[in-house]
């Protein structure tokens, strides 16, 4: 009986891929979006090779903002790789984010100079004005708060990134302003 | 491209160069750039433009200056004066005053320590040359060292010269680079890789970074020389995504360097080809280990694996590889230009060259700096670094991030080279270095850092999973003041544990803010556990439950 169950179920795998497959042995693009064609590039530019693994996932990331299911499993087949390989990449490496983020986002440096100088009490700030921790994004979908290893701008400590734009030596206070400017405009 | 057509490129440049009465430099290294230094750029070159002193006034984007703290950083070539923290409004005011100087603009002083102290190598083309123009960087003796590496010497003679001018690996460890090059050279004809690491982890460290975004044809030079000694016709960068700019830079250089033929087939005429590849990360802090680093260019989890074999004889795809930091390649040039003789007479007896050291934290001056090896850490922080700012006491300086130390006052009269750092706990590493004062609490840093290598840590051996995750509990009681003497003795031997059966770098150095701190700081563990809270006022919860057990 568990043998049939087992059969069927492959059966059935089987014929999902099968699907997802066009007459030349590659998956079909999840939908029309022109951005799974860029996906697709990188893909071959390296050869649908394993090796590309990471530098696919890149370029989903930088095409969609994020790797849904639909994604990962596109890249699996697209790279023949097992669903489970890309999984573990794509969830080992910090710069990969499996959920989409919010309208805005704040991305707090917690490298060693910003530590010392004020990024704890930068994500407190965060935390009490807006109920979110570092990783969460707010219920209303405005705000998404990340920290960052080290940005490099160790100079500027402590460094904040609003939406693209780094703010150096900044405060609490000035930065939750800032944050308030951005998501009303 | 042989040497006369590339003096020939140099020529031309600087004759170009000549024809400005003024040279305007701006930084647009990502510190500058952070304070909107790409808007200052663009309003001086349309002030120049609207003025119409365009056949006069050359305004030049250029890299790293130095001092971060006060850009963005602008500086007039003719006659060296500088001026900081220069805002967009004040171009028409740089540009009238070309001649005389500004008196309503914020000098910056080039003849304080900062500047005077440093001796630049790896550096000497930051803030001088336009990154993102492969003559400029020709016009100041760039790919001199390549062509003529590939055209009058044997792979040999240039390893020679590297084990002769001493070069030590720039990326922590102080591995002889010769002799890495000739491990790799050793292992026969077959294909082989070069591989630049450019995985800077390390929090509180962005020298290489700045190398990349300043000046990314000396890094190219540096590999392509090395495939030449070694014997390989491939290389990757191994560069982190987190700095676009950098990559940006790195990609146009390498097509620049592609289209003079100084990169990809048969250059300069000769047999040798080699091709350079950019392979990005993707934030994992042990893909800075080089076995992991290689399994994250085959596309895998980066996870280390045990060591021998060495990448130098079985490496990428199992292919013998040489790995190099940045800043080590970047060094190679003007070895081969200059003669390792010059080279060596730099720095201490072990210890040759120069390192860049990334100065940050609570220091007076912050930013890039390149200084001769054996130089005292009390001259780094009081000189270059101008001391510690508003009258605080100092406490401590951490080198080589979460792998290194913490340094107390008693020994800050020892020179900066591998061994002296090594003999007080800590480590040169890559070259992050941040000061602090009384307001740090060094029990507080110690948790920092092994909170840091705790979420760091990939995974795959037990000591350095678990390990790390039971010092950060310990940690985290004594900053929340509920640890006993014990907890201090249970913390001893895990770091002593972790340490001497971690599989790689990451788990192995763990351990070393903690040591560090016991070893100089023991009191503020003491003060902790014994409930006279936390002197810095950081832990709170040490505080408070101090209060209570006084009272009790």
């Amino acid at each position: 009986m568990l043998l049939i169950i087992g059969c069927e179920y492959l059966e059935f795998e089987m014929q999902s891929i099968l699907s997802m497959l066009t007459y030349s042995g590659q998956p079909q693009l999840p939908s029309d979006d022109k951005r799974w064609k860029i996906v697709e590039a990188t893909a071959r530019r390296h050869g649908r090779e394993p090796r590309a693994l990471i530098e696919t996932l890149h370029t989903v990331q930088e095409c969609f903002g994020y790797l849904d299911e639909a994604a990962l499993r596109f890249v699996a087949l697209t790279l023949r790789v097992p669903l489970s390989r890309v999984y573990g990449a794509a969830t080992f490496y910090h710069f990969f984010t499996l959920k989409p983020k919010g309208k805005h986002t704040c991305v707090v440096c917690t490298g060693t100079a910003c530590y010392i100088k004020g990024a704890p009490a930068l994500l407190a700030a965060l935390e009490r004005a807006h109920g979110v921790k570092p990783g969460e994004t707010t219920p209303d979908n405005d705000l998404s708060v990340l920290t960052a290893r080290c940005l490099g701008s160790c100079g500027l400590a402590p460094a904040v990134v609003l939406d693209n734009a780094v703010l150096g030596k900044i405060g609490p206070d000035e930065m939750l302003a800032r944050i308030q400017k951005g998501i009303r405009q | 491209m042989t040497l006369d057509e590339l003096q020939k490129i140099a020529e031309t440049e600087r004759e170009t160069e000549k024809k400005y009465q003024h040279r305007v430099h701006v930084c647009i290294a990502a510190g500058c750039l952070s304070s909107g230094a790409d808007q200052v750029r663009d309003a001086l070159k349309k002030e120049v433009a609207e003025s119409g002193m365009g056949n006069e006034v050359l305004v030049k984007g250029v890299g790293c200056m130095g001092l971060c703290s006060a850009g963005p950083l602008v500086s007039i070539e003719s006659d060296g004066k500088m001026y900081a923290n220069v805002a967009p409004e004040e171009a028409p005011e740089v540009i009238r005053n070309l001649d005389t100087g500004s008196e309503a603009l914020k000098r910056c002083p080039t003849d304080i320590p900062f500047f005077s102290r440093q001796k630049k190598i790896v550096l000497e083309n930051s803030g001088k040359i336009d990154p993102e123009r492969i003559e400029d960087y020709i016009a100041h003796g760039g790919y001199l060292a390549l062509v003529t590496a590939i055209t009058e010497m044997t792979p040999q003679e240039v390893i020679q010269q590297i084990v002769r001018s001493g070069l030590r690996g720039r990326g922590g460890a102080g591995y002889p680079t010769g002799l890495k090059w000739t491990t790799v050279f050793k292992t026969g004809e077959q294909e082989k890789y070069v591989i630049c690491n450019a995985d800077e982890g390390d929090p509180g460290a962005f020298m290489d970074r700045a190398v990349l975004e300043s000046d990314p044809h000396r890094v190219l030079e540096g590999m392509a020389i090395a495939a030449y000694a070694v014997g390989a016709q491939k290389g990757y960068i191994y560069v982190r995504a987190e700095y676009p700019l950098a990559v940006k830079h790195l990609r146009t250089a390498i097509h620049q360097a592609e289209r003079l033929g100084l990169l990809g087939n048969k250059i300069s005429g000769t047999r040798f080809s080699f091709h350079v590849d950019i392979r990005l990360g993707a934030g994992a802090f042990v893909c800075g280990e080089e076995t992991a680093l290689i399994a994250s260019i085959e596309g895998k989890r980066g996870t280390p694996r045990p060591r021998p074999p060495y990448p130098a004889a079985e490496g990428l795809w199992g292919c013998p590889t040489l790995i190099n930091n940045v800043e080590t390649f970047a060094n190679v040039a003007p070895i081969i230009r200059n003669g390792p003789e010059w080279f060596s007479f730099i720095g201490t007896e072990k210890s040759k060259g120069t390192k860049v050291f990334a100065l940050a934290g609570r220091v007076a001056n912050t930013g890039l700096i390149e200084v001769p090896m054996g130089i005292t850490l009390r001259e780094i922080i009081n000189e270059i670094g101008g001391g510690i700012p508003d009258g605080k006491k100092y406490k401590a300086v951490q080198t080589g991030g979460p792998s290194g130390g913490c340094i107390p006052e008693e020994h800050l009269d020892s020179p900066v080279d591998y061994e002296s750092l090594a003999r007080i706990g800590s480590i040169m590493g890559s070259g992050g270095m941040i000061v602090m004062d009384e307001t740090s609490c060094m029990v507080d840093v110690a948790k920092y850092f092994m909170e840091f290598c705790m979420s760091e840590s990939c995974g795959k051996c037990v000591p350095c999973r678990a390990g790390t995750q039971q010092m950060h509990q310990v940690l985290e009681k004594i900053t929340s003041g509920e640890a006993t003497a014990g907890d201090l003795a249970l913390l001893e031997e895990l770091c002593d544990l972790v340490r001497s059966t971690a599989m790689c770098g990451l788990g192995q150095s763990a351990p070393n803010p903690v040591l560090t701190t016991l070893r100089y700081f023991r009191e503020e563990y003491r003060s902790h556990i014994e409930g006279q809270g936390c002197s810095a006022g950081v832990c709170q919860g040490a505080c408070k439950g101090g209060k209570e057990e006084v009272s009790a």
